[in-house]
């Protein structure tokens, strides 16, 4: 716990309304400097709402939002170039090169660079992080798609950014490209400058990237915690199988240490084969959702 | 830096760059040249039919008419691009980026003037060459410069407004045709006078045919406007109906603007994308 830790994002009681349908109702959480915040949900759950309200790009029905010390309904530029923005699917400036694109774009940011932060990020050295700087001077709409979405990261940092968005960062993508994507999160995330929030509907993405998972489903948080806590949330999800004369048995218990050792205390020498499998975070994320699916009064 | 500093630099240098690449890749040099290419060969065909018995020949008067009308084509190129770069996620880009939008108006109103210019000159030398009668003296020039300026602004702002309007390709098609009767009717290839004065009416509403009779008055001999209307160059009216263009499209597009670029967002592109697909599928 550092001095510089201090709150980057503060939504409380934000709702979404379109027409009579609730797209969010409630959702309330903060990100502090240098976290990484999953925001994680299954397709519809009002991700892309959440973070499009973040970003400033739509107005929100209710509730209060601080990003970076500033409403986003009326955030200036110079709020605006302390953000970086990397959406789900970009195609644009084809004809541009890379470098060229990278390097004029930072020209928009020159303005606010301040001591602490220098303002824009060098555009070879910012190719060298994201790996492209063999592409360096090829036309933008050559790249392959995961070339693609490395330099929209890129782009999203020109501006060394104090808070990263990251909408579907890995959706289309090949292992490969996945899993050199995740290395580049977290090398920022190691860096500890930039907070960044990423929305995500793969688990097992919000697991590895993120400090912090929030879960959100038909427009609610329905829980908010490091990957740990969440998988402790639910309770009764281990499994534990064994055999026994020639014959397998399955049971889901709270409990499994309690549950083995009764389990030979009774049986003793006949149990052949145990397996524990602790609950995962998979389970628990599908057993969260299921449980705020079949609660009557959520509805999308 | 003041944001207006910032934005002027940027989009100066974002329109050079967009400049540079419309005349560095074949398609698009292409089209630069296919148009006044097309225009300067029409031009080839009506060099020695005369008009009536005003003594004045077809080709001498279409070419500064041509000239007018190949700088108003700034409104299909403006409204074009923006529908473009809104489905590919341009201006939504200019938004999340400090000072985008201003930097992104000023850089395509300079790519797409710079654009312009240029095929004026690819249209205007050889079509010079080819026909005889023109009076091109020392006051042709400041003539022709403000005219194209004047014509400039009336009709970039016009190009901003539709382009934000029509959201898709197809739409921008159904904006085409009009421009395509009103330069039928707007005394390009044939001189004005010779249709009813009804279409006469019509024609003079919009800038077309100013800019054609601006260019005209720069380019051609003192006599040759008896077969204007009013035999007049009407200097003053050219100013007027492209001045109240000018300043409409300045107050409309802003508005309009303002209000498209707060509606783009991630999902509202990725929804157009998705339109325009199951459009193709």
């Amino acid at each position: 716990m550092t001095t510089s830790e201090k709150v980057v994002l503060h939504v409380d009681g934000l709702r979404m309304r379109y027409g009579s349908v609730d797209v969010l109702h409630d959702v309330t959480f903060e990100a502090r400097t240098g976290e990484v915040l999953a925001l994680l949900g299954p397709n519809g759950a009002g991700k892309t709402t959440t973070i499009e309200i973040l970003e400033g790009f739509r107005t929100r029905s209710q509730g209060r939002v601080e990003v970076l010390g500033a409403d986003p309904a009326h955030g200036d530029e110079r709020w605006r170039a302390r953000l970086g923005i990397v959406l789900q699917s970009w195609r644009d400036h084809g004809k541009w090169r890379v470098r060229e694109f990278l390097a004029h774009l930072g020209t928009y940011y020159a303005a606010y660079s301040t001591p602490e932060i220098q303002r824009p990020w060098d555009p070879d050295e910012l190719l060298d992080a994201v790996g492209l700087t063999e592409h360096a001077d090829k036309k933008i709409r050559t790249l392959s798609g995961g070339q693609r979405r490395r330099l929209d990261v890129a782009i999203g940092l020109t501006g060394r950014p104090e808070l990263l968005f990251l909408d579907e960062p890995t959706a289309a993508f090949d292992p490969h490209a996945r899993h050199e994507f995740h290395d580049l999160v977290r090398a920022m995330a190691a860096a500890g400058e930039t907070t960044i929030l990423l929305t995500t509907h793969d688990l097992d993405e919000a697991e590895k990237l993120a400090d912090r998972i929030l879960v959100l489903n038909g427009g609610r948080i329905i829980a908010d915690g490091t990957a740990a806590e969440l998988a402790r949330r639910i309770a009764g999800e281990d499994e534990v199988r064994w055999l026994r004369d020639g014959q397998r048995f399955v049971e889901r218990t709270a409990d499994s240490t309690t549950f083995a050792r009764h389990l030979f205390a009774r049986y003793g020498d006949d149990i052949y084969e145990l397996e524990v499998h602790r609950a995962s975070l998979e389970q628990t994320y599908l057993a969260l959702v299921r449980q705020a699916e079949s609660t009557p009064e959520v509805t999308r | 830096m003041n944001p207006a500093t910032i934005a002027l630099r940027a989009g100066w240098s974002r329109g050079l760059i967009e400049l540079r690449q419309s005349f560095t890749n074949g398609a698009e040099l292409f089209s630069h040249f296919l148009w006044p290419g097309l225009m300067v060969a029409a031009m080839f065909f009506i060099r020695n039919t005369s008009f009536g018995s005003s003594g004045l020949l077809l080709g001498t008067l279409a070419l500064p008419s041509i000239l007018g009308m190949n700088a108003s084509v700034g409104v299909i190129s403006m409204s074009q691009q923006l529908t473009a770069d809104r489905e590919d996620g341009t201006l939504l880009r200019a938004k999340a980026t400090p000072h985008g939008m201003p930097a992104y108006l000023i850089g395509k109103v300079i790519s797409i003037s710079g654009g312009l210019l240029a095929d004026l000159v690819i249209f205007l030398v050889p079509a010079m060459l080819l026909v005889d009668g023109l009076e091109v003296g020392p006051g042709s020039w400041p003539t022709l410069a403000w005219v194209l300026a004047l014509g400039l602004v009336a009709t970039l702002p016009i190009g901003a407004v539709l382009g934000s309007v029509f959201t898709s390709a197809r739409a921008q098609g159904l904006v085409q045709l009009p421009y395509l009767a009103l330069i039928g009717i707007s005394g390009i290839f044939y001189p004005i006078t010779a249709l009813p004065e009804w279409l006469q009416g019509i024609a003079q509403i919009f800038p077309i045919y100013w800019m054609g009779l601006g260019m005209r008055s720069a380019l051609l001999p003192d006599s040759a406007v008896a077969i204007e209307i009013g035999e007049s160059w009407r200097h003053l009216e050219t100013v007027g109906v492209l001045g109240t263009w000018a300043v409409l499209g300045l107050l409309v597009a802003p508005v309009v603007l303002r209000r498209m670029a707060r509606g783009e967002s991630g999902s509202s592109v990725t929804a157009r994308r998705e339109r325009a697909m199951q459009r193709i599928g």
